[in-house]
């Protein structure tokens, strides 16, 4: 008994409803809209919700391109890719410029996007309060109230424990002056990239059933004091071993006895030495 | 000539779906479908309810292809079940007036209709069977044109009284109004709270049998008195019915009847105290319900305890905080979350080494 499935694995219905869901978002930036995530034929935790909006978003005139960590051929974003390409038929490519839709877990390509993109991100934990209030039904409120002085104290706390904010990836960030947002966990490299963005970015949370949106040029501002500003991590004095940026993030290697370091976006990596080679 | 990216990452994940293959088919034997339906009830029936999904042919196909991993073959069940548009709602389904297979109570030796103990291995002891090394197709028959069914019995299986409705005409048991509101379907919202009882039951039943069973056992063994009794275990074929898609308003006469689905249906009593009109405290019982798809006897049972714990709600167990129960309590949702930590996690650690590394 072999099963064919519907065009982008879902349901006509069920796209509706995620589509239904994004809309929403999009008109409340930084807002978590729930919605009935489905379950998919990948584990849940590895990308579900990114994947869901993507399968109720492409249509025959899209090209996809899908990222892990900076990666195209990292195992999650081939098996994903090959759900994908297998229910639809879409192109893919690896050029960042060439891609509509763009998937990526934890990383917003080097390449700027442009107006005509789309920018799927992967979520693990929507919820930027959950680490100060364990409750759903407390932090609902308190997004409704505004009340954020949790996440400011959370801060605070860091400062006067370690002498820094202590953040890591998905420091969180308040959405045109309104709703605290988590970014996903892009590093803090990649925050200064969702402010303005000409591209639509989409973040969609499968496990905790959730969507969040920022439309384009929407103002996103990393939270921090103002003397103790936001800060990236730092590359300060290293540079690409393969194409020799300065200018991007980047993954260690250890190499024999020494480290070294190299583009975390191999695509942007791969492309600079092109360019040299010409 | 430019410069490409390496291919490596898809040709080792290719082989390593090779490889999954290879280990199912190494022994050189094919498991066959219609084996794991006639012989693997307890496995099914553990899938199909953590599936939601009511299939023994396709739970069958499931457990195959996920060499008898639980996890694995509800996942498969579950993704498919996504695909599924719900065209129809069934009528209301009564467990009283179904066939049943097994029926106990622990609360009244002698229940109107009487205690009938049906297939289970309550009754056994658990050692192993080396006779069943050998045992042949031949042996199987051979049983089976013996074996005596029990249908000469007088009782009515399709029409025994539930245990409650004796607690009830005695005035013992907390009255409740029906509450015929359309159920909440999970798999179509998320989670709002508080939430209602028919979002918990929901969450319950599907939720992964060790899980549940840990969770009600927690409840059991600590302080507080949610030391349920069953009142009644019963295992029942329960026909189901739908509208006529064209005549909504007709009569049940007109349902269709769509087939049978086997449940393990508990229904536990837990002492209560109420306040009578004198202003002084009884003590009554309350109700804490089970039921799961198949025979899932010990899931059926921590789900009544479960169910009852969600309802205290000022009580200090564990589980009476339905946050911490409903989000953990899924297998899907807890299996996929567990292991996407085998994923690269090459970004996120990096920003946090920086975090390490920076120094005031």
């Amino acid at each position: 008994m072999k099963l064919q499935y519907n065009y982008a694995f879902f349901d006509e219905g069920s796209k509706r409803e995620i589509r239904r869901a994004t809309l929403k978002a999009v008109a409340i930036p930084g807002y978590q809209v729930p919605f009935a995530s489905r379950e998919m034929p990948i584990g849940r935790g590895w990308g579900t919700g990114g994947l869901q909006l993507t399968l109720s978003l492409i249509g025959n005139e899209d090209t996809l391109k899908v990222i892990d960590q900076g990666s195209d051929e990292s195992v999650n974003a081939v098996n994903i890719k090959k759900l994908i390409v297998n229910t639809t038929g879409a192109p893919v490519t690896e050029e960042t410029k060439e891609a509509t839709l763009i998937q990526s877990r934890h990383r917003i390509p080097e390449e700027p996007l442009g107006s005509d993109q789309i920018l799927v991100l992967q979520v693990p934990y929507p919820e930027p309060l959950r680490y100060i209030e364990p409750s759903e039904y407390v932090t609902k409120r308190l997004h409704g109230d505004k009340e954020y002085s949790g996440a400011w104290l959370m801060l605070f706390e860091q400062i006067m424990k370690h002498g820094k904010m202590a953040t890591g990836a998905d420091h969180a960030v308040f959405v045109h002056d309104r709703y605290l947002m988590a970014p996903s966990p892009i590093p803090r490299f990649d925050n200064p990239k969702m402010h303005d963005s000409e591209a639509l970015i989409l973040l969609g949370a499968g496990r905790e059933k959730k969507i969040h949106a920022v439309p384009p040029f929407t103002k996103v501002e990393s939270i921090a004091f103002d003397d103790y500003p936001f800060e990236v991590e730092q590359f300060t004095d290293k540079s690409c071993i393969k194409c020799g940026a300065t200018h991007t993030f980047m993954d260690e290697i250890i190499s024999g006895l020494k480290t070294v370091h190299q583009c975390n976006d191999s695509s942007h990596c791969l492309s600079r030495m092109n360019q040299e080679a010409v | 000539m430019g410069y490409v990216a390496v291919k490596g990452g898809t040709q080792a994940i290719e082989a390593s779906i090779e490889r999954l293959k290879f280990e199912r088919l190494k022994g050189q034997e094919v498991l066959d479908v219609e084996a794991i339906k006639s012989g693997m009830r307890g496995l099914i029936d553990q899938v199909m309810s953590e599936a939601s999904l009511y299939d023994v042919g396709l739970a069958a196909i499931a457990i195959k292809q996920a060499e008898g991993s639980a996890e694995e073959a509800v996942f498969l069940l579950r993704a498919f079940r996504s695909t599924l548009p719900r065209k129809h709602v069934t009528r209301v389904a009564d467990s009283a007036t179904a066939e049943v297979e097994r029926r106990i109570s622990a609360s009244f030796k002698d229940v109107p209709g009487g205690q009938i103990l049906g297939a289970s291995t309550d009754y056994t002891q658990r050692l192993i069977d080396f006779g069943l090394l050998s045992e042949t197709k031949a042996d199987a028959l051979n049983f089976l044109s013996n074996y005596r069914s029990e249908d000469s019995t007088s009782t009515d299986l399709g029409a025994l009284p539930k245990v409650v409705d004796y607690l009830r005409e005695e005035g013992l048991l907390v009255l409740f109004e029906d509450d015929d509101q359309e159920p909440d379907d999970v798999t179509k919202m998320n989670l709002e709270f508080p939430t209602s009882r028919s979002t918990r039951l929901q969450m319950l039943t599907r939720g992964q049998t060790g899980a549940v069973i840990s969770l009600g056992y927690s409840a059991l063994r600590t302080y507080g008195a949610a030391h349920p009794t069953v009142g009644e275990l019963r295992i029942a074929n329960i026909p189901l019915y739908i509208h006529h898609p064209l005549f909504e308003a007709c009569d049940e006469g007109e349902d269709y009847y769509i087939g049978d689905i086997k449940v393990t249906e508990v229904e536990s009593f837990i002492t209560t105290e109420q306040k009578n009109q004198l202003g002084k405290t009884d003590i009554q019982f309350s109700i804490g319900y089970g039921v799961a798809f198949g025979q899932n006897e010990t899931k059926a049972i921590a789900m009544s305890i479960l169910d009852k714990a969600l309802q205290m709600k000022d009580s200090p167990l564990p589980v009476s905080n339905e946050e911490f129960v409903l989000y953990s309590i899924d297998t899907v949702e807890s299996t996929g979350f567990i292991s996407h930590l085998k994923l690269p996690h090459y970004v996120t650690f990096q920003s946090k080494l920086d975090s390490a590394r920076k120094k005031v």
